[in-house]
């Protein structure tokens, strides 16, 4: 039962990603380099640059009509001479810094950046607190709580002594 | 002792928050629709371009059709079935006086696009045949309908995206357009 469970699995993710490859397969086969380095930067960029229509894919792996408009004007400036970073600025100045998956760093994007620091840095100052705070066990009780304390320690010493003279 | 205490009541209630804020965050996430993307093209000049009419493709316009006026330009195509659904609102606009420029943006054929604005009607002054989309992406289009709405200096004021209607021309291009039209009208009255 588990096994074939299993093998199920496995077929399943097989298909999932062989079908992947051919969709990626095919939206590259259209664009020859003759530069290994063009190519590169290419493939590096279609993978970094996001589809504003499909929102959570690279224009790389997807199928949309504006993707392949994107990945032919990627082509097109590679094979011009454009570097990656001029390549990205004209995909920001149009779609916004929404078009590049490696978000700059601004202030409407500094909790992307910081948050996950900030979270690591609070929880590491709640555990240095609680552990410094278990160690100075010591308090210091105000007079009316040390009143308390001698009139509980006086009834023990009271109550024992009538526990022996019973 | 009374300071230390406070500061443990400041230490137990930033948790809670946290928690405040990140249900606030939440559910602001909730009611958001993350397709509308601001336009990066906003306060900035519309883009140069060279297009053929869509009658009469002999006939180029340049971004020079967008400056002068306040108008909306409405991106469109005959493969969209919402801007079928806006087409009879732009023309209910285009009759109150309201200036927009049409982009037919990557049609299936130009007779198509004729045939759509002979049927329907056409709301449009001026309407740029976009056939591969290239000028459309210079806008930073993803998708139609969109509209934007562009001042006297031809600069993109706002861009919305999906179809315009009633409650979207009142509450949110309707204002702006006015207001634009307004500041076009008293510069234009004393000049």
């Amino acid at each position: 039962m588990m096994r074939s469970f299993i093998t199920m699995l496995l077929v399943a993710i097989g298909v999932a990603v062989s079908s992947w490859s051919i969709a990626y397969a095919a939206n590259l086969e259209t664009y020859k380099f003759d530069d290994p380095k063009k190519e590169a930067l290419f493939r590096e960029l279609i993978d970094e640059l996001r589809c504003p229509k499909c929102q959570n894919q690279t224009i790389g792996d997807s199928d949309a009509p504006l993707a392949k408009d994107l990945r032919d004007r990627t082509y097109m400036m590679i094979q011009q001479g454009a570097s990656k970073q001029e390549v990205v600025d004209y995909m920001v100045a149009r779609y916004g810094d929404f078009a590049y998956y490696r978000p700059p760093v601004k202030l409407s994007t500094v909790v992307l950046w910081l948050g996950p620091v900030v979270v690591i840095l609070v929880g590491a100052g709640v555990i240095l607190m609680r552990v410094r705070s278990r160690n100075n066990a010591e308090v210091e009780l105000s007079e009316q709580e040390q009143a308390q304390l001698a009139t509980l320690r006086d009834s023990e010493s009271s109550d024992s002594k009538q526990d022996k003279s019973s | 002792m009374a300071q230390r205490s406070k500061l443990r009541w400041v230490i137990l209630a930033l948790p809670l928050l946290a928690f405040l804020w990140l249900t606030i965050f939440l559910l602001r996430g909730l009611f958001s629709d993350p397709t509308e993307l601001s336009s990066a093209l906003v306060g900035k000049p519309v883009p140069q371009f060279e297009l053929p009419d869509i009658y009469d493709t002999t006939k180029v316009h340049t971004e020079e059709v967008l400056q002068g006026r306040p108008m909306l330009l409405n991106v469109w195509a005959t493969w969209c079935p919402t801007c079928r659904a806006e087409h009879e609102y732009l023309n209910q606009l285009a009759a109150q006086g309201v200036y927009i420029v049409g982009l037919n943006y990557k049609d299936d054929s130009r007779a198509k696009a004729v045939n759509w604005l002979n049927t329907l009607g056409d709301p449009y002054q001026i309407n740029l045949f976009d056939e591969r989309g290239m000028v459309a992406l210079d806008f930073g289009v993803y998708g139609a309908p969109e509209t934007f709405l562009i001042n006297a200096q031809g600069e993109v004021v706002y861009r919305h995206v999906g179809d315009v209607n009633d409650r979207v021309w009142n509450n949110v291009l309707g204002p702006q357009y006015n207001e634009l039209m307004q500041a076009y009208e008293s510069a234009g009255a004393t000049p």
